[in-house]
């Protein structure tokens, strides 16, 4: 049978965000605070990143983990780890599995920090084989740091976004070499001092304009297909192959409870509040932007605190909300929702395509509400802010509210 | 119980040797065990069971509706539908009788259903009825604009092809029969009333032979000097959505079969994700198991019209599987007496549904070339470990989790596969000889991530347990 418990706050997800949300509530004192995760070890993603460059003070991920975890601790929230989420029974209980049983839990409040992985080579649809040798920047941190594993002699790195440049850190850690970067941009989108070192100290190949197309191999991967945007062909002989970046909300739990998703980000539908559609439900982290850096989760987390203490103490939930839209070479906004009470918070933005300096154009059934250049060029994979300021001119029962370049 | 995968073959004269370890070969081997006292030898290339066409098709358990009436395909289809559906059910191989609709998208493929109602009645399937727009509507509702009528036939199952095959293999090993992996039959000779063959770990004797080869029966019914048929691999590359897309599908949505095949399907898994193919293109390569970039792109483009809401669902998985085409419509079951050799040849794509009727009937030739066969028993039952959704799974079993912890510790978060499930398959009867043979055993990795988040903790389950001397 379940065992029933009752908890004021249920956090699912004990990465950064999660841990924050938690520490923030419980150091407010609104009682019970209780996060759950289903790995054994807490702390999220930054568990398996060794490479330095979390939080303000450049820490290693595990370091950054344990940090986050203290904090949660330190302010009394109760952490259980081995601890699964795996269905709703009502809209503010869930169901559990861990090695001491199924529990069925049920909260005032529910804050969602189930974070985000990348998409794996068959979500990408690259054809061909099916050999071994094939990671994500994911999977390849923690068979390589985590677990010490053989990876392989020689790879190829899909992506050149920041993460990109992490799986070649730990390629190199685990002594492969790297045959090239391939990135279906013009540039990469790291930043410059990253790139260059790439290419210059370490003679890492940057493929632009570029594509994989097929995987090569039987058993193991022995090589992998290119084809440039000119229509040239090429095959670059590898036994490994780390997909990288291509960010996915892990909306799960957000999808089964049948919350509002927004359909540029994947995740779950928010105000600035962190709010969804589902009263009592928040979410948080990148379950609902795939991928923003760890300390920008965590400063989330400590807003969505506040949000949620205030939820717990007056019991307002917003009845309207307006939706955000964006128009492409925009691929999605976050938050997405904008409801009457919203804190004018920033905007998160992402693009396809590279921008010099562009120009944002925010209009409401066709009333131009803001119109703003951006202070720096946008770059694919990387996020880009709009201050909140103009959410005070959007009228609450209109249509949505579009994003668009001018 | 013997499973080995390496080292000589043992020193014996076997009674009969089955060429072949996938869905075919372990059924006709499980069906010889019964027969206790013979020896039994089961051989295969690779170095798990089911790793040839067995792992990859669409895993439904036809009523062979839609056979040539009169073939013997539609015989053992039909014999095959009854036993396998029994077995399941006593194996806890995951069946899911959601039945089937043919739909009609066109005036040529409406006026085609009276046809189809009349042959599966030819094939003494009674139970097809045909459906107007509106039924079709009300049982699919999520379907894309269009659907001019169905025939319903609900007899039609999905089913788990992997344990099947593991059950069939495990139930033989458990009653006696030597398996032997990576272990290819490169040739055959004689030796007086017995086959020599030579193998890739050695040679083995045996009396009697059956040749089980699937996409390579053509081949080693040549070792033996028939040149009979010629298997022509016929690709099936397919597409598996995310199991969050299974509410947008109940039943298995069969195309109306036109003049240029079969066509592509969408249907449920038993393990709650969405399939949708498979592709026919005849190659010659019978290796060439790769998907490409056409395929899929047409396979999606097919898919979202028949379903449009599958457009915004992420993909779990692609692969491909070859259908062992000849160039008649029909099985290529042989018995050659004098050789004391049975040819199962030709096992298309119904393999799966009739493995149980092709291994009796397969037996019955064996015992009419002289084998002479004991009293049949009814071996020990298997019961198989569940991967399919629509029965609890361990981590939802509170009282497995209380009796062993292991099964509340899930390791495989998407398929939500736990430590105790991923332990019991390395320390199976028939263990698996890969990661991906831990997967087609568990799950564990064949979710929406693709190991982003398990996949090194179970290449390090699977090492360990396979360095604890399984194999
Ligand atoms: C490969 C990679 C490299 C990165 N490198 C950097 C970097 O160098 N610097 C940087 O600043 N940022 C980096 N990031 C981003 C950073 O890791 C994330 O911003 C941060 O971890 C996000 O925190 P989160 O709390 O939203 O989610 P996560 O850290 O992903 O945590 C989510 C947690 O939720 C748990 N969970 C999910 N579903 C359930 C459930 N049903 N039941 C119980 N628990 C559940 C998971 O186990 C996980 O622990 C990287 C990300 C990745 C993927
Ligand atoms: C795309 C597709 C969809 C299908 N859909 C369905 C379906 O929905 N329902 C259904 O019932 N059926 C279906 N089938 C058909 C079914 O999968 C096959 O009929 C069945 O798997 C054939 O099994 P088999 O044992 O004959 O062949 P295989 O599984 O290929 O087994 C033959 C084995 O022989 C081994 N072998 C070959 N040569 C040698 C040698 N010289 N020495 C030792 N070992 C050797 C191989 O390694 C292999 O493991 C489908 C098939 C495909 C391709």
């Amino acid at each position: 049978m379940r065992r029933e418990r009752i908890v004021d706050v249920l956090v699912v997800g004990a990465g950064p965000a999660g841990l924050a949300t938690a520490a923030g509530l419980a150091a407010s004192g609104v009682g019970e605070v209780e996060v759950v995760d289903r790995e054994r070890q807490a702390g999220g993603i930054p568990r398996h990143c060794l490479h330095g460059g979390f939080g303000r003070l450049g820490m290693t991920g595990p370091q950054y983990a344990e940090r986050c975890v203290a904090a949660a601790v330190g302010t009394g929230a109760v952490l259980r780890t081995g601890v699964s989420v795996t269905a709703w029974a009502a809209p503010l209980t869930v169901d559990t599995t861990s090695p001491r049983g199924l529990e069925r839990i049920t909260a005032r409040a529910v804050v969602l920090a189930t974070g985000a992985r990348e998409r794996p080579r068959a979500a990408r649809l690259v054809p061909g084989t099916r050999p071994a040798g094939v990671y994500t920047t994911g999977e390849l941190q923690q068979a390589a740091d985590l677990h010490r594993q053989r990876i392989g002699t020689r790879a190829v790195v899909v992506g050149a976004e920041p993460v990109s440049f992490t799986a070649l850190d730990t390629l190199r850690r685990a002594g492969v070499a790297v045959a090239a970067l391939v990135t279906e941009h013009p540039r990469h989108q790291a930043r410059p001092a990253r790139a260059l070192d790439a290419r210059l100290r370490h003679k890492v190949p940057l493929l632009t304009d570029a594509t994989v197309v097929e995987l090569v191999g039987r058993g193991r991967l022995s090589g992998v297909g290119l084809r440039h945007r000119d229509g040239r062909t090429a095959h670059v002989a590898c036994d490994t192959v780390v997909f990288t970046g291509d960010f996915v909300p892990d909306h799960e739990l957000a999808r089964r409870a049948g919350l509002l998703l927004d359909p540029g980000t994947r995740g779950p539908a928010v105000d600035g509040a962190f709010r969804t559609d589902g009263r009592g439900v928040f979410a948080v982290g990148n379950v609902l932007h795939a991928a923003e850096p760890a300390r920008a989760v965590a400063r989330e987390g400590t807003l969505a605190a506040e949000a949620v203490r205030r939820y717990l103490s007056d019991g307002d939930w917003p009845s309207a909300a307006v939706r955000l839209r964006v128009a492409a070479p925009l691929a999605w906004i976050a938050p997405n929702r904008l409801t009457p009470d919203d804190p004018t918070g920033a905007f998160t933005l992402r693009t396809t395509e590279f921008l010099a300096r562009p120009t944002l154009v925010i209009t409401q059934d066709g009333r131009t509400l803001h119109r703003t250049r951006a202070r720096r060029p946008a770059v694919p994979n990387r996020p880009f802010r709009v201050a909140g300021d103009w959410t005070g001119r959007v009228d609450v029962r209109g249509g949505a509210v579009r994003i668009a370049l001018g | 119980m013997a499973v080995t995968r390496r080292g000589v073959p043992p020193d014996v004269a076997y009674d009969v040797t089955v060429i072949g370890a996938g869905v075919v070969g372990t059924a006709v081997a499980r069906e010889l065990a019964r027969h206790v006292g013979l020896r039994v030898a089961l051989v295969e290339a690779a170095d798990d069971v089911g790793e040839g066409t067995s792992k990859a098709n669409t895993a439904i358990l036809h009523t062979g509706f839609d056979a040539v009436p009169g073939s013997l395909e539609s015989r053992l289809v039909r014999e095959g539908q009854r036993l396998l559906t029994a077995y399941a059910a006593e194996s806890g191989i995951p069946v899911e009788p959601v039945g089937a609709l043919l739909v009609a998208w066109d005036g040529e493929q409406l006026a085609a259903l009276p046809g189809l109602l009349e042959k599966a009645e030819r094939n003494g399937y009674p139970a097809a009825r045909l459906l107007g727009p509106a039924e079709v509507r009300a049982r699919e509702p999520h379907l894309g604009p269009g659907a001019l009528g169905a025939l319903d036939v609900p007899g039609e199952s999905v089913i788990c092809p992997w344990t099947t095959t593991l059950a069939y293999a495990t139930q033989a090993v458990r009653s006696g029969v030597d398996l032997l992996l990576n272990c290819r039959v490169e040739a055959v000779s004689q030796a007086g009333e017995s086959h020599l063959l030579s193998t890739s770990r050695g040679p083995l004797r045996t009396r009697y032979l059956v040749n089980a080869a699937g996409l390579h029966a053509d081949t080693v019914d040549r070792l033996l000097g028939h040149d009979a048929f010629t298997v022509t691999p016929r690709r099936g590359q397919l597409i598996v959505y995310d199991k969050l897309a299974r509410d947008l599908v109940r039943h298995i949505l069969l195309p109306v079969p036109t003049a240029l095949g079969k066509g592509v399907l969408v249907a449920p898994t038993v393990y709650g994700n969405v399939l949708l193919g498979p592709t026919a293109e005849e190659l010659d390569d019978k290796t060439a198991t790769g998907t490409t970039a056409e395929g899929i792109a047409a396979l999606r483009e097919k898919g979202h019209r028949i379903l449009p809401e599958l457009h915004d669902e992420e993909i779990t998985a692609v692969y491909a599987g070859l259908r062992a085409a000849t160039d008649q419509d029909d099985y290529r079951i042989s018995a050659h007496k004098e050789q004391r050799y049975v040819t199962v040849g030709g096992i298309r794509s119904t393999g799966l549904t009739a493995s149980l009727a092709i291994a009796a009937h397969v037996t019955e030739l064996l015992a009419g070339t002289g084998l002479d066969l004991p009293e049949p028993h009814d071996p020990e039952p298997v019961r198989m470990p569940n991967i399919g959704e629509a029965f609890p799974r361990p981590y939802q079993r509170a009282d497995l989790i209380a009796a062993d912890p292991a099964y509340g510790e899930i390791v495989c978060h998407c398929e939500r596969v736990t430590r105790g499930e991923i332990r019991d398959a390395l320390a199976a009867a028939v263990p698996p000889g890969s990661p991906d043979g831990l997967r087609r055993r568990t799950r564990a990795r064949g979710g929406r991530c693709q190991g982003f988040y398990c996949g090194a903790e179970v290449r390090e389950l699977y090492e360990r347990g396979a360095e604890m001397g399984t194999g």
